[in-house]
């Protein structure tokens, strides 16, 4: 398979990058935090998603979505990257979905998440930092589980219908084996989100689990088995968020591109000044590196290759680096004028640092792909 | 079952029955390289048979036409011959100037005649090219060169001198760029071939800071070449010249490519694991999971790269940008693999250190972001010709 978008896809491209500039553009996300917006994302914009076939763009067709890939999904995101917009459909039609499809708890959820009727939060992270240790505790109790313990930056926690919530029925926090994944309704008795408002105006919660008390159907494959379907989560997770990534960093690009061809100074074009055309085109190579990671992962995972984890921590850790860099370069390039609320870059550098975080940052991941190196 | 795994099946089949296993080993010093020529070496006899079991399949050049010694490849089935190759570790079976450079130049701009001539005997490795480009005073200015050719009946008459010549000592022909016209700049040069045995041809090799010579000066006096060496049309050589510096670069940024596993072994071999093993100096260790990060993805960049050249769409100026970044970061590879050797790597004679090579290696690469336009050319022509930037 080549690595590039095929005709299909590429028309699928076209379609979001019309959909969500005109649908979400960067003034969007400007108006819901002017606005203090409780929700994080705008549920009119979800409906519309949901009328495009995004939301179940990955349900198998049996369940009412289209059957598509990582490749698909990746286009999308990309493209809401591109333009900032706000939604839950990292979490809800990609990553939700990767873990639910296949299992008998998915029965329940994939078709509404297809229908745009079912919001998803992923409560996996403990820590400050993402890491491979879990510690909240899911205990045996009558025909199904006590769960309790804490999570956060559970983005969409505090408004989502379903939360996935990974949890050690065995073991101790180190492990890796003894992880059951849960899919439950946020209205569990015992689970409380305490939203809280981030750097890039989105919304996180962190959750309560006390004593929450869940049945055996709330099980996400097998008892023990949980790293199963987290791998399948995680692992579409860190595509998307890279493929987010990269989007984010091609906007913020862009951007500075048409700033360099437009201001002028010395009676010239800033654009024309070899020091800032040689950053410039240093950031663009790097992007074109991180864009051939994103698609090889992307490619990867779609044919269910054993080399697509190695390569989704590429992924991640080289979109995370070519963001990171694009959103520095974008502000220096804009001079004071990126520095400006009025200037719409730095919510670029806002939601970065977000998705750099997200699912493990660039050393995280870096550290997966040495041990996969064995050193 | 599908042609392409069909074809893949085959191949695999017919590499393990005939690539050496002593082919499938890294490639350790400048000896284990084939370059064929006149006056072939090899360090080793299965050097030869590789080469000549691959050329006889046209695989030296799996997608040049079979007319020319191809192996007439899709390029579908180019790419399932090249993971093959890759999954046993077998080894490039010719290194050459002629496939990398003039090939598809000659492809491109030959005549039905010079094609017929010269690229059968570089899918075979049979005669060894060198490239005539820079001059004393034309490095990243290229198109200031001054070498001249001055028609003489059926003739050209070469007076000048080239330098950074790779090879010129070992090589049986050289493509040759000459002024034959002094009033234009770029539409004043044009594209020659002629043999290195010519009278006037001499060459002087030039010691590097790694202690090898592998360029030359090159000095032409009164040097005959027949007009029908010209490729391409008299003073349009810039065209030719411009194309083929794309596939330079292409080959340039292949040292990108190379296998971590050798950096990583040395590494692990110098400060040891630890119980969790992982490397026991941690700051060395993250240095280079960085590294192998940014090298895993250009991996994926020189695959997408090869894919969309194929498929007819890359952008002119994209090797540009290959050669950037895979000359960088190789550069980066050699100096983390000295760090990871310390002083077991910086002794430059004896055995323990088979006479500097690792040392001589990491010197040469310090050549890679100069050679074939130096990094600062190349992020010039991605601003211009692939962001559009204005120019002053």
């Amino acid at each position: 398979m080549p690595l590039f978008l095929n005709e299909d896809q590429t028309m699928l491209a076209d379609t979001a990058r019309e959909f969500l500039n005109e649908a979400a553009p960067v003034a969007h996300l400007r108006a819901l935090r002017d606005a203090d917006d409780p929700t994080g994302f705008d549920r009119d914009l979800w409906a519309k998603f949901a009328e495009m076939g995004f939301t179940g763009m990955m349900v198998p067709e049996s369940a009412g979505g289209l059957g598509l890939g990582h490749v698909e999904a990746g286009i999308v995101l990309e493209e809401i990257g591109r333009n900032l917009s706000p939604s839950p459909f990292l979490a809800t039609s990609v990553a939700a979905v990767a873990a639910l499809t296949g299992t008998t708890a998915g029965e329940r959820w994939l078709c509404e998440i297809a229908a745009g009727r079912t919001v998803a939060a992923l409560a996996i992270d403990e820590r400050a930092k993402h890491g491979d240790s879990i510690a909240l505790k899911a205990e045996r109790a009558g025909n199904g589980f006590r769960l309790s313990g804490t999570k956060q930056f559970v983005a969409h926690g505090h408004v989502a219908d379903l939360i996935l919530v990974v949890a050690r029925t065995a073991g101790s926090a180190e492990d890796k084996d003894g992880l059951t994944l849960f899919a439950l309704s946020a209205d569990t008795p015992g689970l409380t989100a305490d939203p809280r408002r981030l750097v890039d105006s989105s919304i996180a919660a962190r959750l309560t689990f006390d004593n929450v008390m869940v049945d055996g159907d709330a099980v996400v494959g097998a008892v023990d088995d949980g790293s199963t379907p987290l791998g399948r989560l995680l692992s579409a997770a860190r595509t998307g968020a890279a493929a987010e990534s990269l989007g984010l960093g091609d906007g913020a690009a862009t951007r500075t591109l048409d700033y360099l061809r437009q201001r002028k100074q010395f009676g010239q074009t800033i654009g024309s000044f070899q020091a800032l055309q040689h950053r410039a085109a240093h950031l663009y190579a790097e992007l074109e590196v991180a864009r051939a990671a994103v698609l090889k992962a992307q490619q990867l995972l779609d044919e269910a290759h054993p080399d697509a984890d190695l390569a989704v921590s590429v992924a991640k850790a080289m979109a995370g680096m070519a963001a990171t860099l694009s959103v520095q370069e974008a502000v220096q390039m804009h001079g004071g004028i990126g520095m400006t609320d009025a200037a719409d870059i730095g919510f670029f550098m806002k939601r970065a640092r977000v998705l750099t975080e997200m699912f493990g940052d660039i050393g995280y991941h870096s550290d997966r792909v040495a041990r996969a190196g064995g050193y | 079952m599908s042609d392409i795994t069909q074809f893949r099946a085959d191949t695999r089949a017919w590499l393990e029955e005939n690539c050496p296993p002593s082919m499938r080993e890294p490639v350790r010093s400048d000896k284990d390289v084939t370059w064929g020529g006149r006056n072939p070496t090899y360090a080793n006899p299965d050097q030869k048979l590789w080469l000549d079991r691959m050329a006889e399949r046209g695989w030296t050049v799996p997608d040049w036409p079979t007319a020319y010694g191809g192996g007439g490849l899709a390029p579908a089935e180019a790419k399932v011959l090249r993971e093959e190759m890759a999954a046993i570790n077998a080894r490039n079976p010719l290194y050459s100037f002629g496939i990398s450079m003039l090939g598809p130049a000659l492809l491109k701009y030959g005549t039905e005649e010079q094609k017929q001539e010269h690229l059968p005997k570089i899918a075979r490795g049979e005669i060894r090219w060198c490239q005539g480009y820079s001059e004393p005073g034309a490095g990243s200015d290229l198109a200031g060169l001054q070498t001249s050719a001055v028609p003489d009946g059926d003739d050209f008459i070469v007076n000048g001198q080239k330098v950074w010549t790779s090879y010129a000592d070992k090589a049986d022909w050289i493509f040759c760029l000459v002024r034959t016209d002094r009033t234009c700049k770029q539409a004043g040069i044009s594209f020659l071939l002629f043999d290195m045995a010519s009278p006037g041809v001499t060459t002087r090799p030039i010691k590097l800071i790694s202690g090898n010579s592998p360029f030359c000066e090159t000095f032409f006096d009164d040097v005959r070449v027949p007009k029908a060496n010209l490729v391409g049309e008299l003073n349009r050589g810039w065209d030719v010249a411009k194309y083929l510096l794309g596939h330079e670069r292409e080959m340039i940024s292949g040292m990108g490519l190379t296998s971590d596993r050798p950096l990583i072994d040395r590494a692990v071999e110098t400060v040891g694991l630890d119980a969790q093993g992982r490397l026991a100096d941690p700051m060395l260790r993250a240095a280079i999971a960085t590294f192998d990060v940014r090298a895993r993805a250009f991996a994926a960049m020189s695959e997408r790269f090869r894919d969309e050249l194929k498929a007819n769409r890359a952008h002119p100026a994209q090797p540009s940008m290959m050669k950037y970044v895979g000359t960088e970061l190789n550069k980066t590879r050699h100096e983390l693999t000295m760090a990871a050797g310390g002083s077991d790597l910086i002794e430059w004679e004896g055995a323990d250190s088979n006479d500097g090579a690792t040392a001589r290696a990491w010197l040469r690469t310090k050549a890679n972001s100069i050679e074939g336009g130096t990094s600062e050319i190349q992020l010039n022509i991605v601003a211009r010709r692939i962001l559009d930037l204005p120019t002053q």
